[in-house]
């Protein structure tokens, strides 16, 4: 962390960062503790899918559809039955009457159309990448020679690429009912009145090009029976809800279906789905009577593994002359792909409350457009539907200031909900417990050398220097700890947001956490060990955490849009606050006093005012030989908690980014970057900051380098790592960050989420800095990702 | 993705493997394989047979032949930019190489199986052309010379005939008075070159005497310069290098594809060669 | 089918391979070495990278044919949960690692981008980490694990 002056900005943060030692009782939270997770993940003692062998297991290899749109007219999988190694091959239509339909779990409007959505396309394809026929073989090898010798022939439909073009009458439908998936509309104020005779009125067209999520780990799964129930091992975060979704789209059982996440590689919303290649291993373990284990290439995977973003947004604000908004009017056009997987349309719904944002307005309206087309399907990725707002309306804001001659952290300031004003209810109807966006704001400005740059950037366009300099701004919130199952409930999704943790003190002392989320990454082992530790008193290394496996963490919602902590991380001390009342009793039993005459400090109950104690694990123990409990107290330590938030929690930041744009070329380089979040309380600060680090990459790349391109015929042309773009360590600068400390008063730990924050600020943050650059030439905006050759056909488009 | 079937042969000798490759029209010869292995995953190509040339040793080395630095085909992208020999001699060439691909790629990737592939988004073709190299092949008839700008005849495709090998590259020595410098663009540190421009320039009194630049990514083969080269000797270093520079994109016809298009591509050849050559005459 | 030999983090094999077996299923399927991961098919993302014959190779872009006589050490062969190579303490301690898939790779390349600079700055490491994708860190704490690491390497190179 950069030095800074102590007196610069009110709440500061005390950053705690020792390195590994024994832990002893107390202060875990709020320690940057190394990670329990790692010794094994760093010298290969890993349990990634595919790395799991089961005995007589055989391997599985989809053939997929190279039309985007074809009814299919003859498959023929003889020539693959006879080939050496091959154990079986079949069509869709071997499937056709038990391989159901992947479930949409959202459906967000009362017009929404749900096609039909076999996982092995049986009559008809509707994107690149589609499974048409599978191979079963002794080995990978067998398997893929084995997919060459099937003959499939199409009868090719047209595409439907773009959105626009889907929805125009007479347009070749992707569905018989249309190419429209649902549409949706929010409305709050006055929207004509603050539109009408507006002094200002910004209006802006912004395309959120299609991402390809590209977790390290390629998806795998394993599926096994033993004749009577069935396991899945797979790739996903969401180990529980797809075990529900299992049962109810083949019809097994769900308590004879057990689903294991193994170690996984990374998900960022890519492993939040129901996939079809989960429920045809499983029903080809069923038919087989064979271990069967299917892995993806990382080609296989950019065709296949459900697209993020792909939205057109139009955006209109209405403001006074001195800048505050009026009114704020959204319409989007969302890209469903082909169908509707598993929350597909409530992406963009999940951003219909965020256009509005950190500012404060009489009037908003949102609507949106789901449209069908011949494209993979899109669903959650990083920060899903919250990124494509906050970018939207932080380009927009950049607009505004341009329009009126502001700078754009002054038109922010005098829109802004200040500290004073929280809670607050914003126009579209959320409540912000808690933020101070003045405090990250005045902390990220000084990090940044705001001014100074300002002043460079000045000194640059005096030069004509050919390398200009521009600064982005991005103030964000977002809303996190998915979710009160009410508002779930009241926004039709199919399931709650409560998440559940166990604690089990073992007869030795030692604790088992149990936790319903499900990580990928993220570090719960080691940050629920911590809340664990200070709350029983234990050491830090007296605790496992245990979770991914719905055979031993029965109940759980999983690990997505930045909930974890802030529902299972709270799930976890409630548990604990349950298992130290059970303590309570039997230390006031064994001890002969009252309960209220305990207490509770280094993991230990003492008379107050003497020295009789009973340690948390003489309690263990007491507890699991039952000698002596109280009335009414059964044996053992432990409890279970489900955790259910009134309310989201909403994180916020202010990220600035200056950018060095060639004009020559049109390349953009990134010359520093600065994030000052407010997650809350923190747990473990070194975890956190790794979570803002990787996100701002994420953001970094959409905004700069990564785009899911089809051509006119639905052909996806960036299927390997050679033409879809990621960032590499030589890409991308060193990122300051800091924190400020406002916490979230709609949970015990005061904590926010993290997840996704890095992402959702840092895309606006470097576009706005590459329009900043360019604007005095008459510039303002760059499609993203802002490649050199758009830099430069923007400014040739205005040189002409 | 898994490769289809091949036979694998490592011939112990030359002789061998020239055989090998003539008596199979399907052959293919397998050097570091960084290029071949991709496509090969990718079921993009179906060789019978893979003839590895990876135990050969007369293949690899960098020797000093008086007037020209050998270039062995074997020899690793990782060797070559190493070499003190090539640092000296060739110095274009070697700082060239450090900037294909990445470590790991370049301690198998090979010089002469980058020429051989004959991809003209690849860095070593347009530095080899730039500098008059030649290249040496071998086949059950004998050796055979083939000047750079022969060698590249078409997009993946060079003038090695079946049967043939390239056992490596005859690069000129420019001698003192050259400076060098490969202007590579690319959207991020992984990505192919959307041009490249290897300059070579020989300078005297603040002007221009002789230059050499090949293009990377400007057409199907690299290319020269030819009108640049020109209209660049005698030049002053400033607005004449600038003019001169202008034509670089003369005679080019690059392609459009997902990261450039081809207008695009003929204004970086202008920027990057005029940027190139600014370099190599040590003009910043 | 051509017959091999290898050792592979100190332990030789003899194997029957077929020609197009990659050096990376050799070492996962056959050998069992599943510490190194697959994460493309393009050599791209650098999650399989081993050393062979002491310099990092990609091992999904080499034939398990091309590795006969070699010498190849994985992340497994570097050191045990209980005993670290110097670098793999670094990226504990700098939590250069999240979801863990890229790092047998990463660590690799590191290891081999101090064989030649020793104490590399900064660019110098993000340039030499070029070929390894990773996607959940943003590579801020890989570069300060680097440095770490080669710090902690200068020293017991200095003290042996």
């Amino acid at each position: 962390m950069t030095e800074l002056d102590p007196g610069l900005v009110g709440e500061q943060i005390a950053e705690s960062d020792q390195i590994s030692e024994p832990g002893g009782t107390g202060g875990e939270i709020g320690r940057s503790r190394r990670r329990k997770e790692d010794a094994r993940l760093l010298t290969g003692h890993t349990r990634w899918t595919d790395n799991l062998v089961q005995p007589g297991m055989l391997y599985v290899m989809f053939l997929r559809s190279p039309m985007a749109h074809a009814r299919i007219t003859r498959v023929d999988v003889s020539g693959a039955r006879g080939l050496p190694g091959v154990f079986a091959a079949f069509s869709g239509q071997d499937f056709a009457d038990e391989q159901g339909s992947l479930p949409c779990a959202w459906p967000v409007s009362e017009d929404i159309v749900i096609p039909d959505h076999p996982p092995m396309a049986v009559s008809e394809v509707r994107y690149v990448g589609e499974a048409v026929a599978c191979v079963v073989a002794t080995d990978r090898y067998r398997a893929a020679d084995a997919l060459e010798a099937i003959e499939v022939d199409y009868e090719p439909l047209p595409a439907v690429v773009d959105m626009n073009d889907a929805l125009t009458e007479g347009s070749p439908k992707v569905h018989e009912a249309g190419n429209q998936a649902f549409t949706a509309k929010i409305t709050s104020g006055d929207i004509e009145a603050a539109f009408r005779d507006a002094p200002v009125l910004i209006d802006r067209t912004y395309i959120q090009q299609r991402l390809i999520p590209s977790a390290m780990e390629p998806r795998a799964v394993l599926a096994s029976t033993d004749g009577d129930g069935f396991t899945l091992w797979t790739s996903t975060q969401i180990p529980h809800v797809l075990r529900v979704m299992l049962a109810v789209t083949t019809g097994i059982p769900e308590h004879k279906i057990r689903v294991v996440a193994p170690d996984v590689g990374g998900g960022f919303g890519s492993k939040l789905q129901v996939t079809a290649e989960e429920v045809l291993c499983l029903l080809l373990t069923r038919r087989l009577g064979r271990p069967v284990k299917w892995t993806e290439s990382r080609s296989e995977g950019n065709l296949t593994v459900h697209h993020g973003r792909d939205q057109i947004q139009h955006i209109r604000v209405a403001a006074e002359s001195d800048g505050r908004i009026r009114g704020l009017q959204v319409d989007l056009l969302a890209d469903m792909g082909a169908y509707l997987m598993l929350v597909t349309p409530g992406i963009p719904m999940l951003g219909a409350a965020l256009y509005n944002a950190i500012y404060k307005m009489d009037a908003y309206e949102f609507g949106c457009t789901g449209v069908f087309t011949t494209k993979m399907p899109t669903d959650a990725y990083r920060g899903a539907g919250r990124p494509e707002a906050t970018y939207a309306i932080e380009r927009v804001m950049d607009e505004l200031a341009a329009e009126l001659g502001l700078d754009p952290v002054e038109v922010r300031r005098r829109n802004w909900i200040r500290h004073e004003e929280f809670p607050y209810t914003t126009i579209a109807g959320l409540t912000y417990d808690s933020g101070n966006y003045e405090a990250a704001t005045d902390r990220a400005m000084a990090l940044f050398g705001y001014d100074k740059l300002r002043a460079e950037q000045a000194d640059r366009r005096d030069r004509g220097d050919p390398v200009q300099l521009g600064i982005g701004v991005s103030i964000y919130t977002e809303m996190c700890g998915l979710a009160p199952s009410r508002l779930l409930g009241e926004s039709n999704y199919g399931a709650g947001g409560w998440e559940h943790g166990t604690i089990r003190m073992l007869p030795t002392g030692k604790v088992e956490v149990i936790t319903g989320t499900s990580p990928h990454g993220q570090g719960h082992v080691t940050a629920w060990s911590q809340i664990v530790a200070d709350t029983l008193g234990v050491p830090f290394e007296d605790i496992t955490v245990l979770h991914g496996d719905t055979a031993i963490s029965h109940k759980g919602m999983d690990t997505y849009g930045s909930r974890s902590l802030v529902v299972g991380g709270v799930a976890v001390l409630q548990a604990c606050e349950k298992v130290k009342d059970k303590a309570r009793k039997l230390a006031a039993h064994l001890l002969e006093c009252s309960p209220e005459d305990l207490e509770f400090a280094e993991g230990a109950f003492q008379v107050r005012g003497t020295d009789s104690r009973k340690t948390i694990q003489e309690l263990a123990f007491a507890a699991f030989t039952a000698h002596s409990l109280p009335e009414g107290v059964e044996a053992g330590l432990d409890s279970d908690s489900t955790f259910d938030p009134d309310n989201y929690s909403f994180p916020h930041g202010t990220h600035l980014c200056a950018v060095e744009v060639d004009t020559e070329t049109g390349m953009s380089k990134i010359r520093s970057y600065v994030a000052v979040d407010d997650v809350g309380k923190v747990i473990n600060p070194l975890i956190v900051d790794g979570q803002v680090h990787g996100g701002i990459a994420q953001g970094i790349a959409q905004a700069l380098y990564e785009e899911a391109v089809y051509d006119a015929e639905g052909n996806l042309l960036t299927t390997t790592m050679a033409d879809y773009l990621l960032p590499s360590a030589a890409d991308l600068p060193t990122f300051v960050t800091d924190r400020t400390e406002t916490p979230a008063t709609s949970n015990p730990l005061g904590v926010k989420g993290v997840g996704e924050a890095g992402t959702i600020a840092s895309t606006p943050a470097v576009v706005n800095a590459i329009v900043d650059a360019l604007r005095p030439r008459g510039i303002h905006d760059v499609q993203m990702p802002c490649t050199p050759e758009r830099v430069w056909r923007a400014l040739e488009g205005v040189r002409r | 993705m898994i490769p289809a079937t091949f036979d694998y042969v490592r011939p112990g000798s030359l002789d061998e493997a020239c055989q090998a490759l003539a008596s199979d029209e399907d052959a293919k010869a397998l050097a570091g394989g960084q290029s071949l292995l991709p496509l090969l995953r990718l079921r993009l190509a179906y060789p019978s047979t893979l003839v590895d040339l990876g135990r050969l040793p007369e293949l690899t080395g960098v020797h000093d032949r008086g007037d020209h630095v050998f270039i062995g085909a074997m020899t690793t992208h990782d060797e070559v930019m190493r070499s003190s020999l090539v640092n000296s001699a060739c110095p274009l060439v070697a700082l060239t190489t450090a900037t294909v691909a990445d470590p790991a790629v370049r301690h198998r990737g090979t010089f002469g199986g980058s020429l051989a592939h004959a991809d003209p988004a690849a860095d070593l073709p347009a530095v080899v052309l730039a500098l008059d190299g030649v290249l040496v092949a071998r086949s059950a008839e004998g050796e055979r010379e083939i000047p750079a700008a022969e060698f590249f005849v078409d997009y993946l495709e060079s003038a090695l005939r079946p049967g043939e090998i390239l056992l490596g590259a005859r690069i000129p020595k420019l001698g003192d008075g050259w400076g060098y410098h490969y202007e590579k663009f690319h959207r991020t540190a992984q990505a192919w070159p959307i041009v490249g421009v290897a300059a070579a320039v020989r300078r005297s009194n603040g002007s221009i005497q002789e230059a050499r630049i090949g293009l990377t990514n400007m057409g199907p083969t690299p290319l020269r310069a030819r009108a640049v080269e020109s209209a660049l000797q005698g030049a002053e270093l400033g607005d004449q290098v600038r003019q001169a520079c202008e034509q670089a994109a003369e005679g080019t016809s690059p392609s459009g594809d997902l990261h450039a298009q081809p207008d695009y591509r003929r204004h970086l050849a202008r920027v990057l060669t005029h940027r190139a050559i600014r370099t190599a005459a040590g003009s910043p | 089918m051509p017959r091999i030999t290898v050792t592979v983090d100190g332990v030789g094999y003899e194997e029957e391979v077929e020609p197009r077996l990659l050096l990376v299923h050799l070492l996962r399927e056959r050998l069992g070495k599943t510490g190194t991961p697959v994460g493309c098919d393009t050599s791209n993302c650098g999650a399989c990278t081993v050393m062979l014959d002491g310099k990092t190779v990609k091992s999904c872009s080499v034939l398990a044919v091309q590795a006969d006589g070699c010498d190849i050490v994985t992340i497994e062969g570097l050191g045990s949960p209980g005993s670290m190579h110097p670098m793999q303490r670094a990226f504990h301690e700098e939590h250069a690692l999240q979801c863990g898939y890229c790092t047998p790779g990463m660590v690799m390349a590191a290891i081999d981008l101090l064989r030649d600079t020793p104490d590399p700055s900064e660019e110098a490491i993000r340039e030499g980490l070029e070929g390894n994708l990773c996607r959940c860190t943003g590579y801020c704490n890989i570069v300060r694990a680097v440095r770490r690491g080669a710090q902690e390497m200068g020293q017991a190179v200095k003290s042996s």
